[in-house]
């Protein structure tokens, strides 16, 4: 019984937490790796286009909540999702078109390019909180729970609840869909097949007849449906507060560092070992503890390595020993 | 002044990632003007260079004609790539023309180019190393909207080893597989002219006579060739018409044959 315990404790507090954290990271890291695969550049603005594409969202789902229109037991803001892709769609592809092609044209090198990125993420940062201000907003409406700690209880007779939110539940089958469709169009369309030859060869890309331009577009359109639908999904899951947003640049970047930049499949598996690493270094493991130890053993302490409040440091220590250890990361990224 | 759109020696490879970035293309107007008569392709005096650089051309003339193969002959540094490159609208033209099939197509853009018939396989970095080799010649024929299947098959039966190895990553390969990748990506687009910048460059002589047989091969194909060549003799004898480039400009011009009789081109490149 103890053991159960332990386990449904565990799976509460950090399994579930941690894989829904996982894919939104994962989401966040897709888009930096692809930016930095296909358009050569760390881009520092990911984060605040994830705020605004959620921002666009919010506004959207209101205006629904305001019409009345909802979707039973599932948040409105899935039914606002595709506008706010769209905005963050226009609005990547409007600041390509005024900023980035200038560079690009002139084939500035990318270390120009990442400090014009981070002044695109300033802009960003003032447009999102000219619209919405600086504040929590909530946007979450539908049934709160898919599993409730009292129901779970009440079911298995366990002094220990599982709760699983439906935010987390929709987190995690998005995150599903979208990552399998994304490595499906990478690796069996054409367009797809010509973002990476373009990644792997501008010149004998552009020989091929393949119009560069275009594969720019493309990779915009991508990296902006990722951003949105990893700011939604975080902002559904916790809450919507733009500068949240710019914090998580540094788990994003670290995830997508650990598993090798550039390399789609790392930025997944640096996504959920961050996300892991930080919840369980954060995490106070006392009450776990308590039902597997016997009894003279237990903690006295919380058993928590780091407060939450130092959960940044996790990502950026590991941020650290990879750059040190294996700048390639996990998988085998393109940075060398 | 420093160049404005430099990294200033930075090697961070952790937050840029210029490796296989390309090259600057000056913009064109992408506007064609019919030329009729002349050979099939020509650059005409093109004098050219790249960026803001000085001239590497000057008033340089290589041309192919239906049926042919043109090789391009000369010393190290005399502006054989660069040549090539001009004629595929990759560098700045200052002057002089390119004509394709009657037309004038110097204001194209090199992706219009490969449009209009053009096919290039590139001196260094000619396939898609990450890509396996039946992507790299599917990227070959991404222009094209029809069935490219038999096209796939002729490269194949062309180079039979490519056949073997199509699901594994053209990084992967050895020199010499890696330009027949190189070469049947290029075929891929079905071109009207081919042009190959050193298809024999760092490869064993055994698998360089190999190349060049399948080089004749294309051409009897119907495909015309203009190549640069460094094995200039061996080029020269399967070639109908040569050119001598020194520094960028046009030395000594003849059919293969003629160039390889006379002295002064013998005593100069072919080592007597």
């Amino acid at each position: 019984m103890d053991l159960l315990n332990a386990i449904v404790a565990f799976l509460n507090y950090v399994f579930v937490p941690g894989v829904a954290y996982g894919s939104q990271l994962a989401l966040g890291a897709l888009g930096v790796t692809l930016v930095y695969g296909i358009l050569r550049f760390s881009n520092f603005a990911h984060g605040d286009t994830m705020a605004l594409g959620a921002m666009a969202t919010v506004l959207v789902t209101w205006l629904f909540q305001s019409w009345g229109i909802s979707l039973g037991p599932l948040p409105t803001a899935l039914l606002a999702l595709p506008f706010g892709i769209a905005f963050a769609i226009l609005l990547l592809l409007g600041t390509d078109r005024a900023v980035y092609k200038f560079y690009r044209v002139k084939k500035a090198k990318p270390v120009i390019l990442v400090i014009v990125s981070l002044g695109i993420t300033f802009i960003y940062n003032g447009v999102t909180r000219f619209i919405i201000g600086a504040d929590d907003q909530n946007f979450f409406d539908g049934q709160r729970f898919i599993i409730s700690a009292r129901e779970f209880k009440r079911a298995t007779g366990l002094d220990e609840g599982l709760s699983f939110k439906t935010t987390q539940g929709i987190t995690i089958v998005t995150a599903i869909i979208v990552v399998i469709l994304l490595f499906w169009f990478l690796n069996k369309t054409r367009a797809g097949k010509s973002m990476r030859a373009y990644s792997d060869n501008e010149d004998l890309a552009l020989l091929s007849g393949i119009n560069p331009e275009r594969v720019v577009m493309i990779t915009w359109m991508i990296v902006a449906t990722l951003a949105t639908i990893a700011g939604v999904l975080y902002g559904l899951d916790k809450s919507f507060k733009p500068f949240t947003y710019f914090q998580l640049l540094l788990p994003i970047f670290a995830s997508a560092i650990v598993g090798g930049l550039g390399n789609p499949v790392g930025a997944i598996a640096g996504g959920f070992v961050i996300a892991f690493s930080e919840v369980t270094i954060t995490y106070a493991w006392k009450k776990i503890l308590v039902y597997l130890m016997p009894e003279s053993l237990e903690p006295s302490g919380l058993v928590q390595l780091l407060s939450t409040d130092y959960k940044f440091a996790v990502s950026f220590v590991i941020l650290l020993i990879v750059l040190l250890f294996k700048p390639t990361g996990l998988f085998k990224g393109q940075a060398v | 002044m420093s160049d404005p759109y430099g990294d200033r020696g930075n090697k961070d490879v952790s937050i840029a990632n210029p490796k296989g970035m390309g090259s600057e293309i000056p913009q064109r107007s992408g506007q064609t003007r019919p030329a009729p008569g002349g050979p099939f392709l020509i650059g005409e005096n093109m004098t050219a260079g790249y960026g803001n650089g000085p001239d590497i051309l000057h008033d340089c003339t290589i041309a192919v004609d239906q049926g042919e193969i043109a090789v391009i002959v000369g010393p190290n540094g005399a502006g054989k790539s660069t040549g090539m490159k001009a004629v595929f609208g990759m560098l700045d033209m200052r002057q002089g023309h390119v004509k394709l099939d009657g037309e004038d197509i110097t204001d194209l853009s090199p992706q219009a180019r490969v449009a209009k018939g053009m096919g290039f396989v590139p001196q260094t970095s000619n396939i898609f190393t990450s890509m396996t080799v039946e992507e790299n010649l599917e990227m070959g024929a991404f222009i094209r909207t029809d069935d490219f299947g038999d096209t796939m098959a002729q490269v194949y039966d062309l180079f039979p080893i490519l056949k073997e190895k199509r699901l594994q990553a053209a990084g992967e390969l050895s020199g010499g597989q890696r330009q027949q990748v190189a070469v049947g990506r290029a075929l891929m687009t079905q071109p009207k002219v081919l042009m190959l910048d050193e298809p024999t460059a760092g490869v064993s002589p055994i698998v360089m006579d190999e190349l060049f047989d399948r080089i004749i091969e294309v051409a009897r194909t119907g495909i015309p060739i203009l190549m640069v060549e460094q094995n200039a003799r061996q080029a020269l004898e399967i070639a109908d018409k040569g050119y001598v480039l020194v520094q960028g400009a046009n030395a000594y011009t003849g059919t293969g044959k003629e160039l390889l009789a006379d002295p002064e081109v013998r005593k100069s490149f072919l080592g007597g």
